[in-house]
């Protein structure tokens, strides 16, 4: 899951009067969450700079993004500059296709979970790569704690099992806890050996 | 005798605690120790606490060592991945740094560097089974080492956790992974104490209780408010509130004593957090018949 946030408006404007570019907006896909109002109020208010706009979905898509950019070849052709509304995805994918602009991203890119646990969300996977969901009672120790813990919780759970980090947020081991004492299988945490994540299994997979 | 060795005698156990400095004017920290020489066996060295950038824990129990005070190392998971962890491990055997308490750590964003990389590569339980393993000779890989560092691995518990039986599971495996004693977070509720000491006795392990003197009732609500696991009674609270600016050490000294003489026949000793009261410590062990 992402999260995509506007960036600091004035500057938006500096680019696009500065720059008169042509600007893609993204509205995204499910995992993105997309500010397309706040954009749509920018770009009205910085609407004479603006060599054109496409909303398009899917910038990520080279193949889409590359047809797109068929359609809009005279308006593309006709400034130097790009503002991109999208994930990083999109943005690095036009400043693929079109080599010779200057592509500005109009977002910032968050993944929506902060980090490990940081942000209150209902589920989420960080792609750890060894998944431990088993011994957790199907609660991902991984993002349901703010430090990633493997082995139990730290000392920091407040008294009405929140997160030392959050306190909007429960303590992802109280809830693991919690699940497996109601399905009796308390056994899982006493038994389990000591876990330690392996990083080389994602940088390996990353590699390959 | 040194710690592990007073503990393994049956001796009751005094540790206290310092924090180094936020800079290099460490010579006021260390007098603080030298004031307490003869009356506390060992002094804890924290690892910036509460996420708060400070000078080092390992060259500040150096200092102490050099001194001929016994210092503990406090190791947290929060800033070093597992090789600077193993490494600093390492360096603290060859500086004569035995006793090793190892902590999971604050998090970053509970200190003053809120935009630092929180690391947790490891954790408490995970940390004091790699640190075993080097006393083996062997890293966290299994490659052997020249040289095998000892320990004396410590680690802590809170006695106030909900649910405790959470608590007592992951004490269990940070017993399993190395640990051979417990400091606990500060305790008030000697009964509640006293139930937390019936369940953890199974495992035969020496516990220091944690004693943090109340400075003032404002303090002890803002704990019951803000600190995890930590519950004063209303009795003591009223009691600083009832007491005037000057006689509140006073209180605060003989609640101590208090906490203390109930704690001799429940724990293996006590670790005093003095949080800037040092010089009342002396008092305080005076009045609990030290
Ligand atoms: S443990 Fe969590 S992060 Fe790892 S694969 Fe499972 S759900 Fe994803
Ligand atoms: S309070 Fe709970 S969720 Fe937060 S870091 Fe500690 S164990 Fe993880």
């Amino acid at each position: 899951m992402l999260i995509t946030k506007v960036k600091d408006h004035r500057k938006i404007q500096e680019i696009l009067k500065g720059y008169n570019p042509f600007v893609f907006k993204c509205f995204g896909c499910r995992e993105v969450h997309f500010p397309e109002e706040e954009i749509n109020e920018i770009l009205k208010e910085g609407q004479g700079h603006l060599k054109g706009i496409a909303r398009i979905d899917y910038l990520c898509r080279e193949e889409f993004t590359r047809r797109y950019l068929e359609a809009f070849e005279n308006e593309v052709r006709a400034t130097k500059s790009i503002l991109v509304f999208s994930c990083g995805v999109g943005v690095q994918v036009v400043s693929r296709l079109l080599e010779e602009k200057i592509v500005f991203p109009g977002c910032d890119t968050f993944y929506l979970n902060g980090f490990q646990g940081v942000t209150a969300q209902d589920f989420d996977c960080e792609q750890c790569g060894q998944c431990w969901l088993n011994l957790t009672g199907g609660i991902c120790p991984l993002t349901a704690c703010s430090k990633g813990l493997l082995n139990g919780p730290c000392g920091g759970t407040t008294k009405d099992g929140k997160c030392e980090v959050n306190s909007e947020m429960d303590c992802g081991w109280v809830l693991i806890y919690k699940r497996l004492q109601s399905i009796g299988r308390l056994d899982l945490l006493k038994k389990s050996a000591v876990n330690v994540r392996d990083y080389n299994l994602i940088i390996r997979a990353a590699v390959k | 005798m040194n710690l592990e060795e007073k503990l393994k005698s049956g001796k009751f156990v005094i540790t206290s605690e310092i924090g180094p400095p936020k800079g290099t004017n460490i010579a006021p920290h260390i007098e603080e120790a030298e004031y307490l020489r003869g009356k506390v066996d060992a002094f804890n060295v924290t690892d910036m606490q509460s996420s708060v950038m400070r000078l080092g824990s390992l060259a500040t129990c150096r200092l102490l060592f050099e001194k001929g005070l016994e210092p503990v190392f406090q190791l947290t998971c929060r800033d070093r991945n597992r090789l600077a962890l193993q490494s600093d491990l390492l360096s603290a055997a060859v500086l004569g740094i035995k006793n090793v308490l190892v902590l999971t750590g604050d998090h970053t964003v509970l200190g003053d560097h809120l935009q630092a990389k929180p690391v947790f590569d490891l954790d408490s339980v995970s940390l004091l089974k790699v640190a075993t393993g080097l006393m083996e000779g062997k890293d966290m890989v299994g490659n052997e080492l020249d040289g095998t560092p000892d320990f004396f691995l410590g680690a802590v518990v809170s006695p106030g956790y909900d649910p405790q039986e959470l608590q007592l599971i992951k004490m269990e495996k940070k017993i399993e992974s190395g640990a051979k004693f417990f400091q606990t977070q500060a305790v008030y509720d000697l009964a509640a104490f006293e139930t937390f000491m019936k369940a953890a006795s199974r495992f035969g392990i020496p516990v220091l209780g944690g004693i943090v003197l109340l400075k003032s009732a404002g303090m002890a609500k803002f704990m019951n408010e803000n600190v995890a696991g930590v519950n004063v009674p209303d009795k003591y609270i009223k009691m600083m509130a009832a007491a005037d600016k000057k006689e509140r050490a006073k209180v605060s000294i003989g609640i101590a004593a208090e906490l203390i003489n109930g704690m001799k026949n429940l724990c293996q000793g006590i670790h005093i957090m003095p949080l800037g009261w040092e010089k009342y410590v002396p008092a305080v062990l005076e009045t609990a018949g030290f």
